[in-house]
């Protein structure tokens, strides 16, 4: 008995060095966030739609012109592109500092950084969701008022993709929601 | 920082951070105009589009949520200062996502879209685009304020000077 006791006491000062404990949690939610945001990214910066459209008859040849709906037409859109984009850079970053961070000696500034970076992504990534959803509102329904057709009965699949794009977007913002509200949560007072 | 003054800039910023909530919502419930074409009759409310809509709503939601936490900073348990933080969180989303699809819609309105063969309204309602141009440039201040809120609240949970 007294010889077991010696020995737990004997590998509890075994000489490694006290570690902080690296956070699972977060580290995952950051990589799912990284995949949604740059499955977003991807998905609306490769939405393009060809479409033959009969314009005019003469005689019997019909004459047809293509139209090309892609996501540059619209700034909202772009805007999507690029806040997901930077979002997801955001997260591959943060999802390095995580893993390699706890070599390096965090003083002064650093620990409140990321909190704040988590949380400007989180809200640029949902300023970007927001223009694109009722921009694609505004293309599904069109509005009678102001005298706009909808343009998602004739573009189908591109309507589609940029729903899909969409969803993957929200998924984002929730996760990243959570990745900030953990982070800050991490945050310690000064004592 | 003193509390004191910690409380000052956090209370001023709130205060704001309401006035710009309720006057962007405010001036963009009042817009309206309308034009005669043909004999028809064209008006232009702010409730024609769904996306005016989530705007006034979004604000409204904002501004009572400012009202409320004015009203109850006063109180000084730091558990409750983390669950506002949180809120300051989603609040600044919400407002931030509201601006910005409100932006992109009125961006269609003042330009058009040629490849939508969307055409520009301004040019018959110039009173309505004037009128909610300005409701989104109080919209845009809110969000920036919220983001000062969102960094104050920050430090004062890790100064743990509670407020």
């Amino acid at each position: 008995m007294a010889s077991r006791d010696v020995e737990k006491l004997d590998l509890s000062f075994s000489g490694v060095p006290d570690k902080p404990k690296k956070d699972w949690v977060i580290v995952s939610l950051r990589i799912l966030a990284f995949l949604a945001t740059a499955s977003a990214t991807l998905v609306m910066a490769l939405n393009k739609q060809n479409k033959h459209f009969v314009v005019a008859t003469i005689g019997t040849t019909p004459i047809t012109v293509s139209i090309t709906a892609k996501f540059q037409h619209t700034p909202a859109f772009i805007f999507f592109v690029i806040a997901n984009g930077v979002a997801s850079l955001h997260s591959l970053v943060m999802i390095g500092v995580d893993i390699l961070g706890p070599q390096f000696d965090y003083k002064g500034l650093k620990p409140v950084l990321i909190p704040i970076l988590d949380m400007m992504s989180l809200v640029l990534a949902s300023a970007g969701d927001g223009a694109a959803t009722f921009m694609s509102e505004l293309g599904r329904n069109g509005n009678s008022h102001a005298r706009w057709d909808k343009i998602c009965d004739k573009f189908e699949s591109y309507c589609n993709r940029g729903g899909a794009a969409l969803i993957a977007s929200f998924i984002a913002i929730i996760l990243l929601l959570v990745i900030t509200v953990m982070s800050i949560h991490k945050l310690k007072p000064k004592k | 920082m003193t509390k004191s003054k910690r409380v000052l800039i956090s209370i001023i910023l709130r205060l704001l951070a309401f006035g710009a909530t309720v006057a962007a919502m405010v001036v963009m419930v009042t817009s309206h105009d309308s034009a005669q074409a043909f004999n028809l009759t064209f008006t232009a409310k702010y409730s024609n589009d769904p996306v005016f809509k989530y705007f006034v709503i979004a604000e409204g939601i904002a501004s009572a949520y400012s009202l409320i936490v004015l009203l109850i900073t006063c109180s000084q348990k730091s558990s409750l200062w983390r669950f506002i933080l949180i809120l300051d969180l989603v609040i600044a989303m919400l407002l931030t996502s509201s601006i910005s699809a409100a932006a992109a819609i009125a961006h269609v309105g003042k330009k058009g879209n040629s490849h939508a063969g969307w055409l520009p309204i301004c040019g018959q309602v110039p009173k309505f685009c004037d009128h909610v141009s300005g409701a989104l440039v109080a919209g845009f201040i809110a969000p920036i304020l919220y983001l000062f809120i969102v960094l104050s609240s920050m430090h004062s949970v890790i100064t743990h000077l509670f407020l």
